[in-house]
């Protein structure tokens, strides 16, 4: 599904991303956690394709093809999806308008069919019930005043109606109380497919007692520096970062976390 | 604009055949009072309509053209333009969409304008299009039945002089600017809308509909007047690009409202903006005003600017009766070298009288776009509310927004409000779309649409899905 290998990354100048590599096969789902600027997020845009963030070297393989090659709208057609940690506004644009637009975009440019307006509404309503959310906020302007439990809502209802192959959640987490999480990563997780795979980036364990992952990656200083199973993620909660960064090598923490 | 291109214009209008003698239908460029006496011959003019056209001429030779605007605007030679000039001769039309630009007929795909309306945008030569007459006849029947007078200003002038000379210039003088004095004494046509007393006008008039509407040329003159109680909703311009040969525009329009009288003008303007060097392109000075003289009397002006390289124009209104109100929507785009200053006046003089402006100022490459808007409460205007917002959206580095307001209150009860924001078309907005699948052209239009939205919804259904289209067309190339 997904091969990141080797992969080096500046953001005004100042590399984030040190030789990352990552490997993502289809129906998996990863946790990728780390403490603040291990360059969490930035994995999250260098995968979308946002600007400014320059790959100095190695390679991304999406479905085979060379990801870096593509444009933003482009991977989204491919079968990319990223939910953003902050949801973007966009006054006057009403919600349920921007999301068949988008739909039928990717839609046509695969060659398939378009949704009309009163068959777009119905799928829309019905996922967004099963998200808990207000169907008013489909009509109104994407994600302007909404909370932030509304936005997230937003983005997973984005995901459930665009159907990508690999989904990015930067700390989809972030900014939900505990039921907000818990209706968020069940709808997350009505998305498990064999065929869709799942990068989920995360600050906090707590996620992951809803979305369990089948391998937990962490992030520090820019590279991977220990992979392992849920249990790596509860020693993380338990012992917090720190003891990552005592160990010398990546070698050295994957042993601790075996 | 340099001599040797009005020269070339001229020219150019040289070669569709003007003539020497002064009988025919065309006069030679320069203007004085023989050639003011010449036009209101032609038009078969009382004689007071004449004598009024001579005054304003008096007065414009007295005055120089307004400097105070953010615009750069090149000298205009008006002793080298002609000032009459015939309805082209239908032999000298295209004969069939055939011989028309074909970019042109593709604006007008996108635009998704009707196949029977193309040919008479594109000026092709009326035999050869297939006319709307019967819909024009059903209409003007329709309008006939209920009382209202709409026709063409020379047309009114004949055949309903009382009307004519009571409103006329009443609201813009003859001796108000440099443009309006000027198209005063030279306008050529336009249109006339009376609505009597109690009616409710039973349909949208447009332009569009009204009989010879085309060559109205470059001065022209429209007046409208809503009798008491009545009501009635103007749509001027077109979305689509309309052929035209004139550098210069300079029309004026006048509203009056009378008590419990409501007047909705909506224009949509789409002139030729000269290409992407910024080369060509109409100049467009306008002057726009509406009286409401009644009390609890309403105008409200929209506008959907796209067109023109230079756009100089601020529809406005007196609120002279008590309880009456005024209102401003403008969304005002400039692309590539376009410039455009306009806004509106706001003078408050009756007792609570309300005003909303609402501008939507939109720069794209090196587009320069300035609101400019003045809002005035007399002595006597007590409780006199206003609110202005004033937003901004910059496309790229090299574009320009500006904003100027001016708020004059002579009474310690007016209540004004004036907000304004200036934002780049954000990165992460756009980045947020293309993340969803949008290529990046069509990110942008809805972004802009979005922006644009308050003002959309002020204007008519069909109007608005035009402008909307418009929009998107007007900003192609404006991003990557």
């Amino acid at each position: 599904m997904l091969k990141i290998e080797n992969l080096h990354v500046e953001v005004d100048g100042k590399e984030i991303l040190k030789g990352l590599t990552l490997e993502v096969n289809p129906g998996e789902i990863h946790a990728v956690m780390g403490p603040n600027g291990a360059g969490k997020s930035t994995l999250g845009n260098v995968l979308a394709g946002r600007d400014g963030f320059e790959v100095t070297a190695g390679s991304i393989r999406f479905l085979g093809e060379d990801l870096l090659t593509l444009s933003p709208d482009e991977r989204a057609i491919a079968g990319l999806f990223l939910a953003f940690q902050y949801p973007v506004a966009i006054p006057g644009v009403n919600n349920a308008y921007f999301l068949r637009t988008a739909l039928n975009a990717q839609r046509t440019a695969r060659g398939e069919p378009e949704l009309d307006a009163m068959g777009f509404l119905k799928l829309a309503r019905e996922q967004a019930g099963i998200l808990d959310m207000d169907d008013k906020l489909l009509q109104r302007a994407v994600n302007d005043g909404f909370s932030g439990g509304e936005k997230k809502r937003n983005e997973i209802l984005q995901m459930a109606i665009l159907e990508p192959k690999l989904a990015v959640l930067d700390e989809t987490d972030s900014g939900l109380d505990i039921d907000a999480l818990r209706i968020v990563s069940q709808g997350v997780n009505r998305l498990r497919d064999p065929q869709r795979s799942m990068i989920v980036i995360t600050h906090y364990q707590r996620l992951l007692d809803h979305i369990v992952p089948d391998v937990v990656h962490v992030l520090a200083d820019g590279q991977i520096v220990a992979s392992g199973d849920k249990s790596l993620a509860m020693k993380l909660e338990k012992e917090g970062y720190a003891w990552l960064k005592a160990t010398k090598t990546a070698s050295e923490a994957l042993t601790l976390a075996s | 604009m340099s001599n040797a291109q009005i020269e070339q214009i001229i020219e150019s209008r040289y070669k569709h055949g003007f003539v020497t003698d002064i009988d025919s239908d065309t006069v030679p460029p320069g203007l004085d009072e023989n050639v003011i006496r010449f036009i209101s011959a032609k038009k078969e003019e009382p004689e007071w309509l004449t004598e009024w056209r001579l005054e304003a001429y008096r007065h414009w030779l007295n005055m120089t053209p307004p400097d105070w605007a953010k615009l750069q605007v090149p000298g205009i030679d008006f002793q080298s333009i002609s000032y009459y000039s015939a309805p082209k001769k239908e032999s000298d039309k295209p004969q069939s969409l055939d011989e028309v630009d074909p970019k042109l007929l593709e604006t007008y795909d996108k635009l998704g304008v009707p196949l029977h309306e193309r040919a008479r945008l594109a000026g092709v030569a009326v035999d050869a299009v297939f006319d709307s007459v019967s819909v024009a006849t059903t209409f003007k029947d329709k309008l006939r039945d209920v009382g209202v007078i709409f026709c063409s200003f020379s047309e009114a002038a004949k055949t309903h002089p009382e009307l004519v000379k009571k409103y006329l210039g009443t609201v813009v003088p003859t001796s108000d600017n440099f443009f309006a004095a000027l198209n005063c004494a030279v306008f050529t046509d336009g249109s006339f809308v009376y609505i009597p007393k109690g009616v409710r006008c039973p349909m949208e008039l447009s332009t569009y509909f009204r009989i010879n509407a085309i060559n109205t040329g470059q001065f022209e003159r429209t007046l409208i007047i809503a009798d008491k109680g009545s009501y009635v909703s103007y749509l001027e311009g077109c979305t689509a690009p309309m052929r035209d040969e004139n550098q210069l525009h300079a029309a004026v329009v006048e509203l009056i409202a009378l008590e419990d009288a409501e007047i909705r003008y909506s224009t949509v303007q789409n002139w030729y903006p000269g290409d992407e060097n910024g080369k060509g392109g109409i100049y467009n000075f306008v002057t726009k005003r509406g009286d409401c003289q009644g009390d609890r009397a309403r105008i409200s002006w929209t506008q959907v600017e796209t067109g023109s390289a230079i756009t100089w124009k601020y529809p406005s209104c007196i609120l002279r009766g008590d309880d009456s109100s005024g209102e401003f929507y403008s969304v005002a785009l400039t692309h590539n070298y376009q410039q455009a200053d306009t806004g509106t006046k706001m003078i408050h003089l009756g007792k609570n009288t309300k005003s909303r402006i609402i501008s939507k100022g939109i720069s794209a490459g090196h587009g320069q776009n300035s609101y400019r808007g003045l809002v005035k409460v007399g002595k006597n205007a007590d409780h006199a509310r206003n609110f202005t917002q004033c937003d901004s959206l910059l496309i790229g580095k090299q574009c320009g927004a500006h904003t100027f307001p001016y708020i004059e209150s002579k009474n310690p009860s007016a209540k004004v409000e004036h907000e304004a924001t200036t934002s780049s078309i954000g990165e992460d907005q756009l980045f947020y779309c293309q993340s969803r699948g949008l290529d990046e052209e069509t990110a942008v239009a809805m972004i802009v649409n979005g922006f644009c939205k308050e003002v959309f919804q002020k204007l008519p259904m069909e109007f608005a899905v035009e402008a909307r289209a418009l929009l998107e067309v007007s900003l192609e190339g404006a991003v990557g």
